[in-house]
């Protein structure tokens, strides 16, 4: 059985970019399959983080906010 | 079978690079995009930090490009290394604080960089001539090429025609017939442009997403090089100057006075790092105190944050002053009148 890491990040108080930037470059840590949850405040993260995942072959599993914070949860693609 | 050529294009978001890269895409080349951030394109930050504008839902232009031009988007993060093109432009600053020249030769220098780091071949820019006043004139196109490093492997495709051949024109990797020669304000070519290629939604120019065009967020900047007696800066510094309003009364401190809820909620985060006051016996705005007040200078903020809270008019309110290390006092103050807080005080 496969057995995936699942990490998170913590990018509350940034602003986008900075967010998507973080995302970015905690996945070049991942491997294929690994899910990150990424944390934020800034709700442009919403569109920006999912867009991200898009054009980079990434999965998002996850989109929800939580009192002021806003949190998806990804799956690194190939 | 010839190899697939590879390109990096500079995507800022806008329609000019957009086109740019669609130009060379058509000709089969491979193309990815790349965006910096200098922690001046702070074009969304209002958006995310002011409640009253987040009834309009935000995109990050240059991801949205992307996606429309299916390639994918490096964004780097230029944040430090930005500062000396900031603090020390060889070219000088535009009408503002926008050092438009060097930050151009910069951004290539760092694409550069970045395709030999990555295997790719040239760089695209959707740099017109005569588009900008500043970094886009026919004077400063071989100043770009020449004091990024990147020379002959910066590709204008829009105005490609107006230049000397580059490498990947005089190779054969790109056809040079099939690449534009645009120059001037007009936006009308690359309207048609984007009509040709079906993208009837784009970013419309404006002057680009750079905070460093805008005059009131210049003065803030120079007010902060002035107090502290250097250019130097931290990003924290860069997105405060963007929220509130920043009163000045004396040379040592000024006031970051939230405007509203989200504006406030923003201030929270900075309460460890700052002297931060607040009216106990009325509502009214979170406010930090940037610099070293004296006590007497804690009664004159104390008196001009109770002036936008909604004790203004009282004879008395109660002041809560937090230190960084979260002790809190009380001050009684009565709140200045408007008259009494001259113009020359708000940065």
């Amino acid at each position: 059985m496969i057995v995936m890491n699942k990490e998170t990040l913590n990018a509350r108080r940034l602003l986008c970019p900075l967010p998507v930037i973080r995302t970015q470059d905690k996945v070049k840590q991942l491997k294929v399959g690994d899910q990150l949850e990424v944390i934020c405040t800034d709700p442009g993260v919403m569109q920006d983080i999912p867009a991200w995942c898009r054009i980079n072959g990434h999965k998002v599993l996850e989109k929800k906010s939580c009192d002021h914070d806003y949190i998806i949860v990804l799956e690194v693609g190939a | 079978m010839s190899k697939q050529r590879k390109a990096v294009a500079l995507i800022s978001g806008g329609l000019d690079s957009m086109l740019a890269a669609k130009t060379v895409m058509e000709q089969g080349v491979h193309v990815e995009g790349i965006n910096f951030f200098t922690g001046f394109c702070v074009e969304g930050h209002t958006h995310a930090i002011r409640d009253k504008a987040k009834a309009k839902p935000k995109r990050n232009n240059s991801l949205w490009v992307a996606e429309q031009l299916g390639i994918k988007l490096h964004i780097v993060d230029v944040i430090e290394e930005y500062k000396n093109v900031l603090i020390n432009p060889k070219h000088g600053y535009g009408a503002y604080m926008n050092p438009c020249l060097d930050c151009k030769i910069f951004m290539v220098n760092k694409a550069r960089q970045w395709i030999v780091e990555n295997d790719f071949d040239f760089i695209i820019t959707g740099e017109v001539i005569g588009q900008r006043p500043m970094s886009q004139r026919k004077a400063t196109m071989p100043i770009v090429a020449k004091e990024s490093g990147a020379d002959d492997l910066l590709l204008r495709p829009l105005c490609a025609k107006n230049l000397p051949p580059t490498l990947p024109e005089r190779e054969g990797w790109v056809d040079r017939e099939k690449l534009h020669d645009i120059t001037g304000r007009s936006r009308k070519p690359q309207m048609a442009m984007a009509e040709q290629f079906g993208f009837d939604d784009y970013a419309q120019p404006a002057g680009g997403c750079c905070f460093l065009t805008d005059k009131n967020y210049s003065a803030k900047l120079v007010d902060l090089w002035q107090a502290q007696g250097n250019k130097d800066y931290e990003l924290d510094d860069v997105m405060l100057l963007k929220v509130g309003r920043h009163i000045r009364p004396q040379p040592n401190f000024k006031l970051i006075v939230a405007r509203e809820e989200g504006e406030g909620r923003f201030l929270q985060g900075y309460k460890n790092e700052f002297i931060s006051m607040n009216c106990l016996s009325h509502s009214g705005p979170l406010v930090l105190l940037d610099g070293s007040p004296s006590a007497e200078d804690l009664y004159l903020a104390a008196r001009i944050t109770a002036r936008f809270g909604q004790g203004r008019d009282a004879e008395q309110v109660d002041m809560n002053v937090m230190n960084k290390d979260g002790s809190e006092r009380t001050l009684q103050v009565k709140p200045l009148k408007k008259e009494e807080i001259p113009e020359e005080w708000y940065v």
